[in-house]
């Protein structure tokens, strides 16, 4: 690596060594468990969609069904899978049934395993060639249309009606944007179920259903024809539902997907057993789509001091990234995420600010790395906001950001107007394009205030990275060591839905996706794949 | 010498009425979309409006920038504002007020309530390390800070502040989209009144479009808008424990 910045490889090395053994302590959990939301995830990604007669959608219908009595842990395919085996029926009418009232899924006879394995092999394959389709309609799009350079430009719409969304994001598409993230309404990651159908009520964002994802990627699709671009559209695969979620993007094309339980755990005191196990199911899902995810690092120093806790933001983009590889993302669909929310008044904050976003490009050459201006300081003063978020596309573009989220300049007082986003994306070609070949230009002094903060954020990555491979993920989570949050492994939301898989837990969509990015079987469908991996039952000292 | 019973805006010549706009309107960029924004800011009673930039937004919207002058005037002289009239002590005198004025720890809570997610304020007045130089509540001495987080319901928080005996309350609110914070921040007062606990409570709220006067009238002692500093809170919220028989039994140590 030619570093600019004379970054120290060894101690890159070293940091990434110890992610991963960080991250191979929260697979060893992880691996043996499941959780009402990736049971509800198979179900979708058999084709099970709709509501019962009360809006409950089906997934969480079926799921409970075989929960409330005890049997999901031995996995939600092996009921529904032998259900149509023994009826004859599609999983869309089993669904109806049970939501009837009609069918008792557990009271249908077993048919023996190895029928419920090769229907449920077929059916897998089938899930996975819908996606496949989704992604080569992608490729190609691409290839036909082209795309914007990079950094791509990222905004958000945020109306709350999906049909006002559509306006200002193709409004969006044609002033320049390349990235369109739908902000989904406030509180929605932390309920339980998908709400279903278009939806126009929304405080702060609107809701991300399967029909509103279809809805705004029709558009999406039309504008990027009218202008001659692929327009990436992006949710938000976090929360409660976050593999469903991911299964639905992957139905409907999406591209990028918010996706990080980190960001779950502080953020949103989702409980940090469910999370990482949703996550470690939606980012399989994610890479095997073709789905760019972006991680919520950029969030951190919304609530820790920006300069002191820099390296949180690095050490975390390690273990992001280590986690990721377990889920069989490759690096160029991780744009792990970073924002330095320095106060702007601070002499040479710009400098810090340059060199960090320098040291996360060369640290992670390959990954689409997503940059995103301060919103902490963001005060009502448009014009200064304005400025502020210039100075970032300045950043974003002599460091190489994959992903430049545009900041508005009417942050902290209401979702961006149409024109809000008109003059951030006017700032923001204006500067991408006057400073494109920038970064080439420019060395730093060796002994330099840069080159110096890069090596001491550096420093102190490596260093809190030792303490928590240490104790491991969790601990280091229960001791506030990200973001000044402190959370407890059997704190939060969402604990309830997770489950210790039965011996005989089955689900033939995991091991589809695993066969198919060449990740390691976990417990599947054990009498299937032979052997249990044997790291199975460790809990990283969390038992 | 200033009128004040007449003011008009500045620009660079006193009584120019010199005012900007900017705003988009949903019709096609051309000749016509100018002369609209023109026509139109000539309705709110602008003389000589200037179109100076109008910019094609895509799907039949234009984008404007408006120059005009207005020949209306504000009486200042007439002008009254509900305030937080509590002089604002400095840490260390909010400290020693509380010991010396109350005689114990106060107890305060704070939290994003209702679906809002968005901690930034809450966490500018209560954590440790505070805001813009300014340590928030946390890290003083005198006072027993604890911060909800986001998300709190309105019935959970009321249980927090029975079960830790709070002196005070701070609701933050940043998501304000369709007025949903209206109905949650009222729902919080009638929550406290049924628990017979309001009198003994006192109840602020802040966020980026909350203000003392809406404060008030949503039954709230006080409101606070962006930019508040924790000791801005902290001396209305001492200086108000400490106020004569306003509420009968705060104040005194706790037993």
């Amino acid at each position: 690596m030619n570093s600019k910045l004379y970054l120290d490889e060894e101690e890159i090395a070293e940091a990434r060594t110890l992610a991963a053994a960080i991250a191979d302590g929260v697979a060893a959990f992880i691996v043996d468990k499941t959780t009402v939301a990736v049971e509800r995830t198979v179900l979708r990604l058999l084709s099970l969609d709709g509501v019962d007669a009360d809006g409950v959608p089906l997934p969480n219908v079926v799921v409970d069904h075989i929960h409330e009595r005890g049997q999901l842990q031995r996995g939600i395919a092996r009921w529904v899978i032998n259900a149509m085996l023994q009826t004859g029926l599609g999983i869309q009418a089993i669904g109806e049934a049970v939501a009837a009232g009609e069918l008792d899924l557990l009271a249908l006879p077993p048919r023996p395993d190895a029928e419920i394995f090769a229907r449920g092999r077929e059916e897998a394959q089938i899930a996975l060639e819908r996606i496949k389709r989704r992604q080569e309609e992608r490729d190609h799009a691409l290839s036909r249309l082209g795309e914007g350079p990079q950094p791509y430009i990222y905004v958000i719409v945020a109306t709350g009606n999906i049909y006002e969304d559509v306006v200002q994001a193709r409004a969006a598409a044609r002033q320049g944007a390349d990235i369109i993230a739908v902000i989904r309404s406030t509180g929605q990651s932390l309920i339980d179920y998908v709400p279903y159908g278009a939806t126009t009520e929304g405080f702060g964002g609107t809701y991300a259903t399967q029909e509103n994802f279809r809805i705004m990627r029709a558009a999406l699709d039309e504008a990027g024809e009218e202008i001659g671009r692929y327009i990436r559209l992006c949710n938000y695969c976090s929360g409660l539902c976050m593999p469903e979620i991911a299964a639905m993007g992957a139905l409907e094309r999406l591209d990028v997907m918010l996706n990080d339980a980190l960001y779950g755990i502080l953020f949103r005191d989702i409980n940090m057993q469910r999370t990482l196990i949703d996550q470690n199911f939606s980012r399989m899902i994610n890479s095997y789509a073709g789905v760019i995810i972006n991680t919520g690092e950029d969030n951190y120093l919304t609530t820790a001091d920006a300069v002191e806790a820099a390296h949180t933001v690095l050490a975390s983009q390690f273990v992001n990234e280590q986690l990721a590889l377990r889920s069989g993302l490759p690096p160029a669909q991780m744009g792990l995420g970073h924002a330095f929310e320095m106060d702007p008044m601070l002499e040479d904050g710009f400098l810090l600010e340059w060199a960090q976003a320098l040291m996360a490009r060369e640290i992670f050459p390959d990954a689409p790395l997503k940059y995103m201006p301060p919103t902490k300081h963001m005060t009502g003063n448009i014009f200064r906001g304005h400025v502020q978020d210039a100075l970032f596309n300045l950043v974003g573009m002599a460091t190489g950001q994959g992903i430049q989220l545009l900041g508005m300049m009417t942050e902290a007082i209401h979702t961006p107007l149409i024109h809000d986003r008109q003059l951030a994306i006017e700032s923001a070609r204006y500067i991408f394009n006057n400073a494109r070949h920038l970064r080439d230009e420019l060395e730093f002094r060796r002994d330099g205030k840069m080159v110096e903060r890069a090596r001491e954020v550096v420093h102190e990555a490596r260093g809190l990275l030792r303490e928590i491979a240490a104790k491991g993920l969790f601990s280091a989570l229960e001791e506030g060591r990200f973001a000044d949050v402190k959370r407890s492994l059997t704190g939060g939301k969402g604990l309830k839905g997770v489950l210790v898989r039965a011996d005989d837990y089955y689900n033939p969509i995991e091991s589809a996706l695993r066969s198919a990015l060449g990740l390691p079987s976990a417990n599947v469908g054990s009498r299937e794949s032979g052997s249990r991996e044997s790291e199975g039952r460790e809990v990283g000292g969390h038992a | 010498m200033r009128d004040l019973r007449r003011v008009r805006p500045y620009g660079d010549t006193f009584d120019d009425g010199m005012v900007q706009f900017s705003f988009s309107l949903p019709v096609p960029y051309g000749e016509e979309a100018r002369e609209a924004a023109r026509q139109f800011v000539a309705k709110m009673g602008v003389l000589e409006p200037q179109v100076t930039y109008a910019a094609d937004l895509g799907e039949g919207m234009t984008f404007f920038v408006v120059y005009g002058k207005t020949n209306h005037d504000i009486d200042f002289t007439a002008i009254k504002t509900p305030k937080v009239e509590s002089p604002v002590m400095d840490f260390y005198e909010i400290n020693q007020f509380i010991r010396e004025r109350i005689g114990r720890k106060i107890v305060v809570l704070g939290a994003c309530t209702g679906t809002d997610a968005h901690t930034v304020g809450i966490d500018a007045i209560m954590n440790m390390k505070g805001y813009a130089g300014e340590y928030g509540l946390e890290r003083y001495p005198e006072i027993e800070a604890h911060n909800l987080g986001s998300q709190v319901s309105n019935e959970e928080l009321v249980k927090k502040a029975l079960e830790l005996k709070a002196d005070a309350i701070l609701v933050s609110q940043v998501v304000t989209q369709k007025d949903v914070h209206i109905p949650n921040l009222a729902e919080l007062v009638e929550l406290l009144e049924a628990q017979d606990v309001r009198n003994k409570i006192v109840l602020v709220c802040g966020g980026p479009r909350l203000g003392h006067e809406l404060a008030l009238e949503l039954g709230y002692d006080a409101g606070f808008g962006p930019g508040t500093l924790a000791p801005e809170v902290a001396s209305f919220i001492v200086h108000e424990m400490a106020k004569p028989a306003a509420r009968s039994d705060r104040g005194g140590k706790r037993q």
